[in-house]
């Protein structure tokens, strides 16, 4: 625990330096008197380098993907792992075999398709075009599609492995398939969802590749895309390269530890007699 | 309330025959236990009937409703899993009011049925816990519970003593009982135990391999079993089997062992004359196999030599492992102030008049004079 806290504990020590202090001495330095602080780097970045913009843009990004995914996912995992219907088992092939494409692949195809489908209008509130390239939604979209089959395969695996007792069960006490849905599977499953939450929120947040393709316009770049251009343009002001990475680690950081309860949360004992 | 009916029923997955031409007409009321061996159809019989799988062929009504196309939810079935199947994430006054609650039942009646099937089962107290606080027995009151708070016309039970200890099952067993007797529903259990099915009902249904054997209340299927199979799943110990031929004449017929005759009684001299030459199989069961020395009065006796290989003590009653003089191994239950001990030769008097006797190509019982 110690040991993975301290390359974070340096970048935030750092990231509250001088950039006089980050040249001349190592960030163990700053935690022995005389401290001399200072939050100048913080406020440039916010406001000169567009790092509060980029800050919003990572949100607006990130939430409606992993809720978009988790909500698609868990319908379809449900659908696989419980309902009968011809082809399942096919389809759920074709599922799990689009975990082995690359996504560097599909980069060129996504982006003509984008282009041809580009709605170039506006986007009420978050701005940007209403659909294709430099568009909220079309990033949305592409961000679902590529975490959709993991995210089945893992909650489809989680789904299953209920006893089919609690199902039967709940429909013979009168529920239905989206009944059974709701009241049964999505509160036994807190686990498995939080999980991929968390996998899905941090694979977005940290995605440049994606955002770098089918976002060009600056207003809309999430803090990835921000950060790089800062190296890129800044390569040695690392006062501001640190406060700006220590931004874009704050809400993956809390979410964590938000969510970390329900990993130690075995939510399933006393279902069956085990 | 209502009469549940399987009519000409089969069920099969993929290539596999589950049950096989099951028909049955189960009265309202009726507590019928399904019992066989694992594997035997018992549990897909009943899960048919709950609407939990699909019926190949064949119709099941219950009442008057023929319910092949009707969902589970709208049979009007409660079923009691032997794994309990509670939500685990719901308190007990949930678990039993999900049902009601999903049937749109107004709060007040809602819990108003609660706690009086609280109170019946004694678990008033555990409404606020949840599945993973109560013991194992308490889960299964629960399951209890939330099947009768739904006041269904029909109760299924899939072994649900299994995961119970011997003393709390039995205490259950006694329970479910009473209960069948307070609610007057018709009750379906499935269990492999035959002491769960000979102590519970009014009915038993026999069946193996998908296919049903014998129905008839448990003092029928214990004194006059259809087939060998019945014969020898119900009643505990087992029934003691031999490969006998019938020899003799009509006025003094014997069961010839090879190494001892038996007198076959005048009562069952007709049944087996057509058999007379031929080989039968000859069923006792060990309590009418008796020690001479202590044996009842006024039974048809015949006597035979054996050798005691082990004597196990039950204390009201002893349990005889004799080997026959031809080798043939077979168990006495007899009077527990038998001086026979390991290694002696016995005189060991069997009871004809209980004895059963069966083809053995069709492995039915051989009562010739029934169908007379």
């Amino acid at each position: 625990m110690i040991l993975w806290s301290i390359p974070t504990i340096a970048l935030l020590v750092s990231s509250f330096r001088e950039p006089t202090a980050i040249a001349a001495s190592g960030w163990w330095n700053a935690i022995t008197e005389p401290f001399d602080f200072t939050i100048d780097n913080y406020e440039k970045v916010l406001t000169q380098r567009g790092m509060a913009r980029s800050f919003w843009n990572s949100v607006i990004i990130t939430v409606p993907s992993t809720i978009l995914v988790i909500l698609v996912a868990s319908f379809a995992a449900y659908a696989f792992a419980w309902m009968r219907f011809p082809g399942r088992n096919v389809l759920f092939l074709v599922v799990v075999a689009l975990l082995v494409v690359p996504l560097q692949m599909t980069l060129i195809p996504v982006l003509r398709l984008y282009v041809n489908v580009t709605i170039d209008q506006e986007l009420p509130l978050l701005g940007g075009n209403v659909f294709g390239v430099n568009s909220f939604p079309g990033l949305w979209m592409a961000h679902v599609a590529y975490g959709l089959p993991f995210a089945i395969f893992l909650l489809r695996n989680f789904f299953g492995a209920l006893p089919r007792d609690l199902f039967e069960s709940a429909y013979l006490d009168g529920a239905s398939d989206l009944g059974v849905f709701f009241r049964i599977v999505l509160p036994l499953s807190g686990l498995a969802i939080a999980a991929l939450a968390i996998f899905q929120f941090l694979w977005v947040w940290q995605d440049l590749l994606v955002a770098l393709v089918l976002l060009g316009d600056p207003d809309l770049a999430p803090m990835m895309l921000t950060i790089t251009s800062l190296v890129s343009s800044f390569g040695s002001q690392y006062q501001l390269l640190t406060a700006a990475a220590f931004i874009s680690m704050i809400v993956p950081l809390f979410l964590f530890l938000a969510l970390q309860r329900y990993f130690v949360q075995g939510i399933l004992a006393g279902a069956v007699k085990g | 309330m209502a009469t549940v009916t399987y009519d000409h029923v089969t069920k099969r997955f993929e290539s596999v025959v589950a049950v096989n031409d099951f028909d049955l007409e189960i009265p309202d009321r009726e507590f019928l236990v399904l019992v066989g061996p694992s594997g035997c159809g018992k549990s897909t019989a009943l899960r048919l009937l709950a609407g939990l799988e699909e019926i190949t062929e064949g119709n099941i009504y219950i009442g008057d409703r023929l319910v092949n196309d009707v969902t589970a939810k709208d049979r009007d079935i409660a079923m009691v899993f032997q794994s309990y199947a509670l939500y685990p994430h719901m308190s007990v006054y949930d678990n039993m009011a999900f049902g009601l609650t999903l049937r749109k039942m107004p709060k007040e009646e809602t819990r108003r049925r609660v706690h009086e099937t609280a109170q019946i089962l004694g678990i008033e107290e555990l409404l606020k816990r949840k599945p993973r606080q109560l013991s194992g027995g308490q889960r299964q009151r629960v399951a209890l519970g939330r099947a009768i708070v739904r006041d269904p016309a029909v109760f299924l039970f899939d072994e649900p003593l299994s995961n119970l200890d011997a003393k709390l099952r039995v205490q259950t067993r006694a329970e479910i009982s009473k209960l069948h007797d307070r609610l007057g529903t018709t009750f379906i259990y499935v269990t492999h135990d035959q002491v769960e099915a000979m102590t519970m009902a009014t009915k038993i249904a026999v069946m193996k391999e998908g296919v049903l054997q014998q129905v008839g209340t448990p003092q029928e299927l214990y004194s006059r079993p259809d087939n060998v199979f019945v014969a020898g799943f119900i009643g505990s110990p087992a029934i003691n089997f031999f490969e006998v031929t019938v020899s003799g004449t009509r006025e003094e017929m014997y069961l010839d062992h090879g190494c001892c005759l038996v007198r076959v009684p005048d009562s069952k001299v007709n049944d087996l004359l057509p058999y007379l030459g031929k080989r039968v199989i000859f069923g006792i069961r060990p309590e009418n196999v008796h020690d001479q020395e202590y044996q009842p009065p006024n039974i048809a006796v015949a006597p035979v030599r054996a050798k005691v290989d082990v004597t196990e003590l039950m204390g009201n009653e002893i349990f005889l492992h004799l080997i026959m003089e031809n080798g043939k191994p077979f168990l006495a239950r007899v009077d527990p102030r038998t001086k026979a001990r390991p290694g002696h030769t016995i005189q060991v008097a069997l009871n004809m008049a209980q004895m059963h006797a069966f083809d053995p190509q069709t492995k039915s019982v051989i009562r010739r004079s029934d169908r007379l």
